[in-house]
């Protein structure tokens, strides 16, 4: 009955990315497989390496799934989003500005926790996420067990458990990316408490005018808490209308 | 719409006086709470029984990143990994060179006979191009498919980010960035992928140090010129049974001089023209992985072996036809070959090396790989000895390494044009496509001039320093 579990319905497109019909983030902290992903989604064989930091650029690669055609783009591996290192800029501008239509992020089953500190950034920027929860037998060799229904319960996000070195949970990822880009499956992703230091009316009051001003942004609250923080970056492209732009270039699109 | 845009950033401003400055750390504390709210809801361990896989990396751990077993396990493993390189390369590089040079060459050049193609052009495209291409094959290929599955073994394995956190406080006194230690392995298999690695370092100074530096890593192109050399300067020296053991540690000896070389040169870049304090960075030791042998075949083949095979293939073929046409032009009744050893020589000897060397470096500029062969054909013009070889401006090598050390002996080298010749191939010029990547990275002409000349100039003072020496105490 369930025709998309299945891998036959992979077609692996390499570096073909004419008409895609939908984009693909692939986030993750430093060293836990996202390029393996990525890999073994693509059918490229991009250099992986067991140590951090090999993937300094992003790279593109393409697959079709089920009548669609996926854009997927492997970004360097970062701890975080906020602060201001070449990588980290470049997974945050794509994740902000290139509008992916599902971001997934990798992460390793066995360092759950720091994880999840880059996981909670990326949700609050982007409303459509996955958790790949890789590494998955590795997590098994050391006797850790991740509840991942549970998890996916918290976040808001689905929550897919893979070894992607091995090629498990590669099935269920892709049958997650399509219901997501479909809107079969909703997120509706966990944001982390910053009703803090009386700061909520602040935020409030920006973020109102955030959204007169970009009625499509997903994320006003991210842009006003940046903007707060005196982030040149955003301001900049507040300034110039960069962030609201990219929207109205989509929509006509 | 613009003012107001600008309104809301004013308006950010303000806000931010009343919130406060720390709101940043705030944020990031709030994360990390809920991170760790978050796993210790999903995750739970099981640590009762058997020692886990975890307790087996901090052992290996342990040992292998020690301040005093660290290092010499880092070296015996390079050790074992050029020892299986050089034993295992030797007979499929011989197969290759009696198909591609010994039978396919003359049947080549009996065809364009056939075809009445003009001396010139048979010369130039067979002599020239055709067999320095061989020669790059039957040279390179073996030992090149041996190294990269062994070297990516190590990679997929997590033992670079071990090299790393070894060399980290070397390269760290030194003022250089300790990521440099891993650009550097890289460097061992190719330089100009050692280069493009240096991207992994943030800061632009300490990158132009990895850059300027990993010409010292001896690459893959410059082994067989090692191993050659060492096998008859070197192995000569001591028993037979040990020759094997002391060639192979000879050119250890040259790759770790090559380390301290890179060492040097970044201490003194480092204290004078790019100046600056070393950043830190983070470095995470992966749990050690059990290395997927097919994937490794694989990459380390098509991404490595073959992407670097096809770069000399490229560079080779023209530097063949330069190669018979130096040695075949003639000007005044000499060859501009003969006349370039001629004029080159008092010069070489100062630094304990000859003409026919140097004209071979500017030869084989384009791949390292065509060194050797240059050298032997160079040689033999230079001599005028008939009966070995096949004649004028064609390259060759002979299998055995005897008949070779017999050419060289005859052609006026000693012991002393040996090693010098093993240094000055450490310290040397990269190889052109070294360089133009060097230029692709940095984008500036003056750091490729100076990541290209500082070799060279470095080479020529170890060199005359060497033969000096050597004269001192012979």
């Amino acid at each position: 009955m369930n025709t998309t579990h299945d891998l036959k319905n992979l077609v692996k497109l390499g570096i073909d990315m004419t008409n895609v019909d939908f984009i693909v983030a692939l986030a993750g902290n430093p060293n836990t497989g996202k390029s393996t992903v990525f890999n073994s989604l693509t059918g490229l064989q991009q250099h992986t390496g067991n140590w951090p930091g090999k993937t300094v650029t992003r790279t593109e690669g393409a697959f079709s799934y089920l009548g669609h055609k996926y854009k997927i783009v492997d970004l360097p591996g970062t701890y975080s989003l906020l602060s201001t290192s070449t990588d980290e800029e470049i997974a945050r501008d794509f994740i902000l500005f290139g509008k992916p239509d599902v971001t997934i992020i990798v992460a390793d089953a066995t360092r759950l926790e720091r994880n999840l500190n880059l996981t909670l950034q990326v949700l609050e920027i982007t409303d459509r996420a996955i958790l790949c929860l890789n590494l998955i037998d590795e997590a098994r060799r050391h006797n850790i067990t991740v509840d991942h229904v549970k998890l996916s319960e918290i976040l808001g996000i689905p929550v897919v458990p893979t070894a992607a070195r091995q090629k498990e949970g590669i099935p269920e990822l892709l049958e997650t990316i399509h219901k997501v880009v479909t809107g079969e499956t909703k997120c509706n992703p966990y944001r982390v408490n910053t009703n803090f230091r009386d700061i909520a009316p602040a935020v409030e009051k920006l973020e109102s005018k955030i959204k007169v001003l970009f009625p499509e942004l997903p994320n006003t609250r991210w842009i006003a808490l940046r903007l707060l923080e005196g982030d040149q970056k955003i301001i900049d492209a507040v300034r110039s209308g960069e962030i609201g732009k990219l929207i109205f270039e989509e929509m006509e699109g | 719409m613009k003012n107001e845009r600008e309104l809301i950033i004013e308006e950010a401003e303000k806000l931010r006086w009343e919130v406060g400055d720390n709101l940043h750390d705030s944020l990031l504390e709030s994360i990390y709470k809920s991170a760790e709210e978050i796993s210790r809801k999903v995750v739970s361990r099981n640590d009762a029984g058997k020692i886990s896989r975890k307790n087996i990396d901090h052992l290996i751990d342990k040992i292998v990143t020690n301040k005093w077993t660290g290092l010499p396990i880092m070296f015996l493993l390079l050790a074992a990994v050029f020892w299986i390189t050089i034993v295992g390369a030797n007979y499929p590089s011989s197969f290759l060179a009696k198909v591609l040079v010994d039978t396919l060459h003359p049947l080549m050049k009996d065809l364009f006979v056939s075809l009445s193609s003009p001396e010139w052009l048979t010369g130039a495209l067979i002599d020239g191009g055709y067999l320095a291409v061989a020669w790059v094959v039957s040279v390179m290929l073996p030992p090149m498919a041996i190294f990269f599955p062994l070297f990516t073994l190590l990679e997929d394995f997590g033992y670079l980010p071990r090299v790393a956190f070894n060399m980290d406080g070397i390269y760290k006194r030194v003022g250089a960035h300790g990521k440099q230690a891993l650009t550097m392995s890289m460097g061992f298999g190719c330089n100009a992928a050692g280069v493009i690695a240096a991207r992994i370092i943030d800061s632009p100074r300490e990158r132009l140090v990895a850059i300027i530096t990993n010409n010292f890593s001896l690459c893959n192109g410059r082994w067989p010129t090692q191993i050659l050399i060492a096998s008859i300067f070197i192995g000569n020296l001591v028993p037979p049974y040990l020759a094997g053991i002391a060639s192979a540690g000879a050119v250890v000896s040259i790759a770790v001089l090559g380390v301290v070389f890179s060492l040097i040169v970044s201490w003194g870049l480092t204290r004078t023209v790019l100046k600056g304090e070393p950043s830190a960075f983070s470095l995470e030791l992966p749990p050690y992985r059990p290395p997927r042998i097919l994937q490794i075949l694989y990459t380390s083949l098509i991404d490595r072996t073959i992407f670097v095979l096809w770069r000399a293939i490229v560079f080779a073929f023209p530097a063949g036809i330069v190669i018979w046409s130096v040695a075949n032009i003639n000007v005044g009744g000499i060859s501009i070959a003969e006349h370039f050893i001629d004029w080159a020589n008092p010069y070489a000897m100062l630094i304990g090396l000859n003409g026919v060397i140097i004209l071979a470096y500017i030869i084989a500029i384009p791949a390292n790989e065509i060194v050797i062969p240059t050298i032997l054909m160079l040689t033999v013009l230079s001599l005028k000895i008939s009966g070995i070889g096949a004649g004028a401006g064609v390259m060759f090598e002979m299998d055995n390494p005897a008949d070779v050390a017999q050419l060289l002996k005859l052609g006026g080298w000693t012991a002393l044009t040996g090693i010098n010749l093993m240094l000055f191939s450490l310290l040397h010029n990269p190889c052109s496509t070294t360089i133009y990547t060097i230029y692709k990275e940095t984008k500036s002409i003056k750091w490729t001039l100076v990541a290209t000349l500082l070799p060279i100039v470095l080479g020529i003072l170890v060199c005359y320093a060497t033969t000096q020496l050597w004269y001192l105490f012979t």
